[in-house]
């Protein structure tokens, strides 16, 4: 019989170790069942819950298809992610870690360029001068999408980075970014800034709920006490 | 949408072979270009309508490739291949798969894949004559087919270069509007604001330092962009010039100083826009707005009116004709006439489509501009729209 109510959790990790220690203070200490690398656990303090360790995309795929009732991710993965997201899930209570802003990046000697009304006309520079598109290095690709699209942003393609986004523009594989940024180090020391309005998503870890679960009274219940005890912890 | 079934494997079969037989005997070569083609310029020459719907992978040793969203191009890689000189005429048909994305999964009015019937002509220097070839063939396979009830719609991009060409527009804003034209929401929020007036905020460094350039010459402006990357430590990134940047800086620094564009300008670019009717209606109107705003299009819109003479001569019926002169500004590398069949009734439905697309060959590597027109019928679709029209 399954457990009434499952929790996705990250398996390893800065975020790991963040929502182990959040949920330690909210007295939901996380226990591993069985041997140390196991993908099951339970709560303290809180019954008939069962963790389910997994890697952060695979808890944004359980979170939209419902075959875990809550999970903790970041924002951003869940808008990269899921298509129709207000249909999906829910996003219960922000957990105050895994900080990191989306945003667009563009070399710091762009002195011509400061917001995302100027990259349209570069673009169009650029194709003249050049013959071919801004290329934009990204993993997020669909948030990219959606944000150039808004901004009336056009003349550019979308190349696929994984690690390393920062360096593409002085490598040459690419001209800009969209990546995730805390501090701004990073960025400045790769000689690239941020656009005045080029902020997409200021993300963090939240405790998500997923539509799509089967939820009894039961679950609802022990939903409500895992938000109400994340409540009172206060955020980092 | 793949074949299903036998008979509907049959009838577009047949279909396909009355077209080719048709273009054959017209005089066009039949080819088969590949299937797999190379993305990049996919991605990079081929307007927004296609291009975020074409089907992308890497292969096994690294090559980014696609599966061909239309004909056109792959017809055009194939005659450069054949005639890497671009100096000969030639005229190819085809009948082949094409694939697109379909946000909704893909349904028979919008298939993942499709075939695509077509022409296209390369190398006719008497365009006029070309084009209106075009035309006529794609009518006559449709309704050798057995299309009977038909819309025709008409566009020219030439014209609305001509307009611009026209108006007495600094050239860094005809260069912007001629860009934006392939993104109309956009176009219009820039048009508005132009027309405002509103300066772009004077503010920031790039504001800044475009302001203390401003009034220097290109060579005496780019040694004060060099030195100020320079001692600010700002290493050149991102494979722009500084030839670049700083053309960009003297257009706003010119920004910053010039006057708005005049609203009547504005109000010429809104009205030309805004024709849609038949033929005749809609160079007169054309013809109008020209007029009231005392600019000549020179031959641009003499060459309109004979291209309309000149398709109702040769025997086509422009009763069902429309000229719209926002048609066609999806898909960015048409450059002169396009046009499109169209179902009527409750959806309209493009049943073939076509038009000029002269810069395209030299996109793609040709030594020299070569003309070229063509058109493609999505035979699909054209099958459809026969089986439900009651004989």
């Amino acid at each position: 019989m399954r457990p009434p109510l499952i929790i996705a959790i990250p398996s390893k990790g800065r975020l790991k170790d963040a929502a182990a220690e959040t949920f330690q203070r909210a007295g939901l200490g996380l226990k591993r069942i069985g041997h140390e690398r196991g993908y099951r656990g339970a709560l303290e303090g809180v019954d008939n819950v069962e963790v389910a360790y997994l890697s952060a995309a695979e808890i944004v795929h359980q979170l939209r298809t419902g075959r875990v009732h809550l999970g903790v991710t970041g924002e951003d993965l869940i808008r990269e992610t899921i298509a129709d997201v207000s249909s999906s899930v829910e996003f219960l209570r922000p957990l105050g870690f895994g900080r990191a802003d989306v945003i667009v990046g563009v070399p710091d000697c762009w002195v011509d360029v400061s917001r995302m009304a100027d990259l349209e006309d570069v673009a169009a520079q650029f194709m003249r001068e050049h013959g071919r598109r801004l290329r934009v290095a990204t993993k997020y690709m669909n948030l990219t999408r959606r944000f150039f699209a808004a901004h009336g942003v056009a003349g550019y393609r979308i190349v696929e980075s994984v690690g390393t986004t920062e360096a593409t523009p002085a490598a040459g594989t690419a001209e800009l970014i969209v990546d995730i940024t805390t501090t701004g180090t990073t960025l400045r020391a790769n000689h690239l800034k941020l656009l005045e309005d080029g902020l997409i998503l200021r993300s963090q870890a939240h405790l998500i709920g997923a539509r799509r679960a089967s939820w009894k009274p039961e679950s609802v219940q022990l939903r409500d006490e895992i938000v109400q005890r994340l409540s009172k912890v206060p955020s980092s | 949408m793949a074949a299903e079934s036998a008979k509907e494997f049959e009838a577009l079969e047949a279909q396909a072979a009355a077209l080719l037989g048709l273009f054959t005997r017209a005089g066009y070569e039949p080819v088969a270009p590949s299937i797999i083609q190379p993305a990049d310029i996919f991605l990079d020459r081929v307007g927004e309508a296609i291009r975020n719907r074409t089907y992308v992978f890497n292969d096994l040793a690294g090559e980014e490739l696609c599966l061909r969203p239309d004909l056109t191009v792959p017809v055009s890689r194939l005659y450069l291949e054949r005639h890497p000189e671009a100096k000969v005429e030639a005229r190819y048909c085809y009948n082949g798969p094409a694939f697109r994305f379909q946000p909704g999964g893909g349904s028979q009015a919008h298939p993942r894949e499709f075939r695509q019937a077509g022409i296209e002509s390369f190398g006719a220097e008497d365009r006029e004559k070309a084009d209106a070839e075009t035309v006529l063939l794609a009518v006559e396979a449709v309704r050798g087919a057995g299309l009977k009830d038909y819309g025709l719609r008409f566009g020219d991009i030439g014209l609305f270069y001509a307009l611009l060409d026209a108006l007495d527009l600094p050239e860094r804003w005809r260069l912007k509007l001629r860009h934006y034209f392939w993104r109309p929401p956009v176009f219009h929020v820039l048009l508005a604001r132009l027309a405002r007036g509103e300066r772009p905020n004077g503010e920031g460094a790039g504001a800044e330092l475009a302001a203390t350039i401003g009034t220097e010459d290109v060579t005496r402006a780019e040694e004060l962009v060099a030195n100020y990357l320079e001692t600010k430590g700002l290493p050149l990134a991102g494979n722009r010039t500084l030839a670049e940047i700083v053309e960009r800086l003297l257009d706003l620094a010119a920004d910053l100083r010039a006057q708005p564009l005049k609203k009547e300008m504005a109000t010429v670019i809104d009205y030309y826009l805004a024709v849609s009717a038949k033929p005749k209606e809609a160079i007169d109107r054309i013809a109008l707005v020209a007029k009231g705003a005392g600019i000549d299009l020179g031959d641009a819109l003499a060459a309109e009116t004979r291209r309309f003479e000149r398709l109702i001569r040769d025997g086509l019926d422009l009763s069902n004709a429309i000229f719209a002169t926002e048609f066609g500004r999806s898909l960015e590398y048409y450059s002169g006439l396009v046009f499109q069949i169209e179902t009527r009734g409750r959806e309209t439905l493009h049943i073939a489509g076509g038009g000029r697309y002269d810069g395209l060959l030299t996109d793609l590597g040709s030594p020299r501009a070569v003309p070229a027109v063509g058109s493609a019928i999505h035979t699909e679709r054209l099958l459809a729209a026969i089986q439900g029209t009651p004989r």
